[in-house]
């Protein structure tokens, strides 16, 4: 499939859609971290990291590094008001409690079932599980932000997912470059397609079925 | 233990360190939350066969800001002195820059058990609290689960985590008055304040140590109870 996909900011933007004002909201390192730039205008999100802060403002301008101030990916963040900071229990125990809105995340492969595998690339022979299966236990919502397909062009939305899981049926929501596709007890169901995308060239490097909404339109952002 | 646990020197702090001790260390892994200077210390010290429980491997340029030092439990692992390490995020982002611990993984000289972070912090926050194990959602069907009890309770399945404890934890904290209660700055608080009450003997790192009533006692996050010595930087 050689049409146009969608950069990862436009992705970031629909997940960015996502957010109801007044959710609280972890975000994974790469691009789901890029959401926090699109939320809509009117709406307060209020973000939480796994190094142990709530509220926390944008990432830090030129300059302004503080080693005590950062978020899950290491990346420096600007104090704003109404911020608090907690150990490492706590920031899970909030994971785990249920006090997370939504969770977005990157991702290896995503099953038909909303299994969730993004913390181990099999010939690596190890691999980074941080705050991700946690996430997956206790998020009451999952958002997983990729590329529809991996870097040969196969399909990252498979029917049993090949890497270790870190996760099973946690995934509510899937936005890739290519589509919104949403997941739901008889399977994975089409919303949305990218500009100049048809469900067919979706399907094509999808490998489950995919069910196709009746309001089905170009991503909407 | 003596009432004022000011040590006079980082090499003093860690001169008893044997090897094969159990240490815990790192923050969350950036540059803010490591004890740094009991890391060199403990190079210098050079105990060997060490397994180490941190919440990284030892990252590169993690939480560092551009040009300014910063030393991890990474050279640790290069100096050959650890043999285990527990961790929840222990390699970098990207295959194609493998940190020290990868690098020692790959030609068998470390061995590793990656752990779920919240299950960490709650495995060592157990330690330090006389629990012994506990049930939780986290890893249920990965895995993580492997070898595990299970159990299902108001019909949800959890996995038995036992807790951890260590022989050492090498704690960062900002503030210290002499009795050894710990203040802390920002997200460098993390995995410190957990680890500095499961270790038999915590050594905190400090930017300032105060008298006695310089500190607001309703900001003290580490009561002195859990802190065995304290080093100013």
């Amino acid at each position: 499939m050689n049409k146009p996909r969608l950069d990862r900011e436009v992705i970031a933007m629909r997940v960015a859609n996502e957010l109801a004002d007044g959710d609280y909201v972890n975000l994974g390192i790469g691009m789901p971290t890029l959401v926090s730039q699109f939320v809509p205008e009117g709406r307060t999100v209020i973000y939480h990291s796994e190094s142990g802060v709530l509220n926390y403002g944008p990432l830090e301008a030129e300059g302004k590094a503080d080693v005590d101030l950062i978020n899950a990916g290491g990346q420096f963040l600007l104090p704003v008001p109404g911020m608090a900071f907690f150990n490492a229990a706590e920031a899970f125990a909030m994971i785990r409690g249920g006090y997370i809105d939504v969770s977005v995340l990157g991702a290896f492969q995503v099953s038909e079932r909303g299994d969730l595998a993004n913390w181990m690339l099999r010939d690596r022979g190890t691999g980074n599980i941080g705050g991700a299966m946690d996430l997956a236990a206790g998020a009451k919502r999952m958002i997983v932000a990729m590329e529809h397909t991996d870097t040969q062009g196969g399909p990252k939305i498979v029917r049993q997912c090949s890497f270790p899981l870190t996760g099973r049926g946690c995934v509510s929501l899937i936005v890739t470059d290519v589509a919104v596709i949403e997941v739901t007890p008889s399977g994975l169901l089409l919303k949305e397609v990218a500009p100049g995308w048809t469900a067919e060239d979706v399907q094509e490097i999808t490998e489950p079925t995919l069910r196709i909404d009746a309001g089905l339109r170009e991503i909407a952002l | 233990m003596p009432v004022d646990k000011v040590v006079q020197s980082f090499a003093q702090a860690v001169e008893d360190v044997p090897n094969g001790a159990v240490i815990m260390m790192d923050g969350f892994g950036g540059a803010g939350g490591m004890p740094q200077q009991l890391i060199l210390a403990l190079r210098d010290q050079g105990a060997r066969e060490l397994t180490i429980i941190s919440n990284t491997g030892g990252l590169v340029g993690f939480g560092v800001i551009a040009g300014q030092p910063s030393v991890t439990h990474g050279i640790l692992i290069e100096s050959g002195q650890v043999k285990r390490v527990i961790a929840s995020f222990p390699v970098s982002r990207s295959p194609s820059q493998p940190n020290p611990f990868e690098l020692a993984y790959n030609r068998g000289e470390v061995d590793v058990e990656v752990v779920p972070q919240g299950t960490l912090a709650e495995r060592i926050r157990a330690g330090g609290a006389g629990i012994a194990a506990f049930y939780t959602l986290t890893g249920v069907g990965t895995d993580a689960a492997e070898a595990k009890e299970t159990r299902t309770i108001d019909g949800r399945d959890y996995l038995m985590e036992y807790a951890l404890t260590a022989d050492y934890a090498f704690i960062r904290a900002s503030k210290a008055d002499h009795r050894g209660n710990l203040v802390y700055r920002g997200t460098s608080r993390n995995f410190n304040q957990l680890m500095a009450a499961a270790a038999r003997l915590t050594i905190a790192e400090v930017d300032e140590i105060v008298e006695p009533g310089r500190l607001d006692p309703e900001a003290v996050i580490t009561p002195g109870v859990y802190v065995n010595r304290l080093v100013k930087r």
